[in-house]
């Protein structure tokens, strides 16, 4: 997790209180709740649909919503004082292929008054070499970092980071994150919706878990975390599922691809009886649960 | 900071925000210049249509004793034509891609001036009559023997210029209500007719007296009668023309305005 900073008594940089946007008669957010304060990373979580990008567009401004209200720095969503103070990477958002590296970024810097200086951006965001290219002609990966650079370009208080590292490897990842971290060092809020779980563990200062246009609730990684004790048990075996869940301690079975799953506070005394069942019982593996089993296991109870 | 490493930029903060959103208009419209410039399935047909039919209607087939008045004519109304391009393709067919890939949605959330997106495209289009007038015109000093005098061309640019918006606007519209493809479709459904009908092809009064009735409904006839103004075919100004074309610029405007605003939404 990255170092946070200290900020007493500010108001927040972004909050949302009591959402709701409706399609049609389909509700995609039913008052929502979120607050950001600066030098914070939130990671908002859920499978699809629940809301997540909807919630993000109604923040930038892109969406209008039915009820609620929305604060970005104490300005409306979609002002030009918003605006200013924000950096934006959307899920879809395309630049035009016809124009050069350079040529975006020198466009998009003429947007503020003291952008980033470019050549900062070509080391953070993994550019050199890149410049005179034209986007079109970047690989998937290359354009993210372009669109990234594009929106640290104005310094932004607010990084709103919607999928951003799908595109990436491990490697453009690390460096993603680190040119991330470089900045929430000195108070820049981070608000990022992503499916890694691995990743929101690893940056998040909070997760914000949602479903169905609902926040189910939050905290830090290691407070979701905690919500679920015991341990995950994994394991290959040819025992039928309806004979594994009579198992002791076969709490909360899975079944994945042939791989069964568990949370359980009797490990030991599960896999006694698995062993005893099938010795030739494979793949064994027994972890603490990860952020990703907490919210697994939080989505499936809401469900 | 960074800024702080730089005195030249620092001073710059305390300037109101006006002078950047100079050079932010300036970029925006560069970038539009320059997407299309570099687009070949955009530009060459928008640049040769025009040109080579000038060529060969105004030059190559214009025999008998009055060529020159022939040329002059026909430059006037296939600067016309081409300038009419820019404005639906380059503005009507970019809006409707820029809208179903997501680039405006991040133009919108990005702090652009206000309206420069569409300043820009407006400015494209401008910037794209001009160029086509002036390679026609070049044209036609070189092979079809017209000579202009100078207060004649800077009439003709004007026209050409200014009489580029109604299309703008009417790309504007387009590219509000429509998908990319539709747009398209729909562009190159008008463009044609509107150049064929609004005596831009061939001389108005070549025309049967059917599609003459007709023309007068059409702004391109209209941006046609300025240009022939300016270059001196027509002797008084069409007053007409100009209040028709003024006109439909704001209709075309009125319908994209509201057209913009529930897309907004």
């Amino acid at each position: 997790m990255f170092p946070s900073m200290e900020v007493s008594g500010s108001a927040p940089l972004l909050s949302l209180s009591g959402i709701v946007k409706r399609y049609g008669k389909t509700e995609a957010l039913c008052g929502l709740n979120l607050g950001l304060n600066a030098g914070e990373v939130l990671a908002l979580l859920g499978p699809n649909g629940a809301g997540k990008t909807t919630a993000v567009r109604a923040l930038l401004g892109l969406t209008a919503i039915d009820a609620g209200s929305i604060a970005v720095f104490g300005h409306a969503p979609g002002s030009y004082a918003a605006r200013l103070s924000l950096g934006v990477m959307l899920q879809v958002g395309a630049l035009p292929d016809q124009l050069r590296v350079r040529e975006l970024l020198r466009l998009g810097a003429s947007y503020y008054r003291t952008p980033e200086l470019i050549d900062h951006l070509v080391v953070d965001c993994q550019l050199d070499g890149l410049m005179d290219r034209r986007y079109g002609e970047l690989s998937g990966g290359q354009k993210r970092r372009a669109q990234f650079a594009l929106a640290l370009i104005g310094k932004p208080r607010l990084l709103v980071l919607d999928e951003p590292t799908a595109a990436l490897d491990t490697a453009a990842r690390q460096c993603f994150w680190a040119a991330i971290r470089a900045r929430v060092t000195t108070g820049t809020a981070v608000l990022l919706t992503t499916h890694d779980l691995g990743e929101a563990e690893s940056v998040a200062h909070r997760v914000l878990v949602m479903a169905k246009g609902r926040a189910l609730g939050g905290g830090t990684p290691a407070e979701v975390r905690a919500r679920i004790d015991g341990s995950v048990v994994r394991f290959r075996t040819r025992i039928e599922a309806d004979q594994l869940t009579r198992l002791r301690g076969a709490d909360h079975l899975q079944m994945d691809q042939g791989r069964a799953s568990f949370l359980t506070r009797e490990p030991e005394q599960l896999l006694r009886a698995a062993l005893a069942l099938d010795p030739e019982l494979s793949d064994l593996e027994v972890t603490r649960p990860r952020l990703e089993d907490a919210v697994d296991r939080w989505l499936k109870e809401a469900a | 900071m960074n800024g702080s490493a730089h005195p030249a930029m620092a001073t710059n903060t305390v300037q109101s925000a006006q002078p950047r959103w100079l050079v932010a208009y300036a970029r925006e419209a560069q970038a539009e210049v320059l997407k299309l410039w570099r687009q070949p399935a955009f530009l060459y047909p928008t640049l040769a249509f025009p040109a080579l039919f000038y060529l060969l209607f105004g030059v190559v087939m214009a025999r008998g004793p009055n060529t020159g008045d022939v040329a002059r004519y026909m430059l006037a109304t296939y600067a016309v034509f081409g300038a009419m391009g820019p404005a639906l393709f380059g503005f009507g067919v970019g809006l409707a891609e820029e809208r179903g890939n997501g680039l405006l949605d991040l133009k919108r959330v990005l702090p652009l001036p206000p309206m420069a997106y569409l300043v820009a495209k407006t400015l494209m289009a401008m910037a794209f009559a001009l160029f086509i007038g002036a390679l026609l015109l070049l044209l036609a000093m070189a092979v079809g023997g017209v000579r202009l005098p100078l207060a004649s061309i800077i009439c003709y640019f004007a026209v050409l210029t200014f009489g580029a918006l109604p299309f703008a606007a009417l790309g504007l519209l387009i590219g509000c209500l429509m998908r990319a493809q539709a747009a398209t479709a729909i562009v190159q459904m008008i463009y044609l007719p509107l150049g064929f009908l609004g005596g831009l092809w061939f001389p108005i009064f070549m025309l049967p007296k059917v599609l003459q009735a007709i023309a007068v409904f059409l702004p391109s006839y209209h941006f046609g009668q300025l240009n022939l103004w300016a270059v001196g075919i027509e002797s008084i100004f069409p007053w007409i023309s100009l209040l028709a074309l003024g006109a439909f610029a704001l209709v075309f405007l009125a319908l994209a305005a509201s057209a913009w605003r529930r897309m907004e939404m």
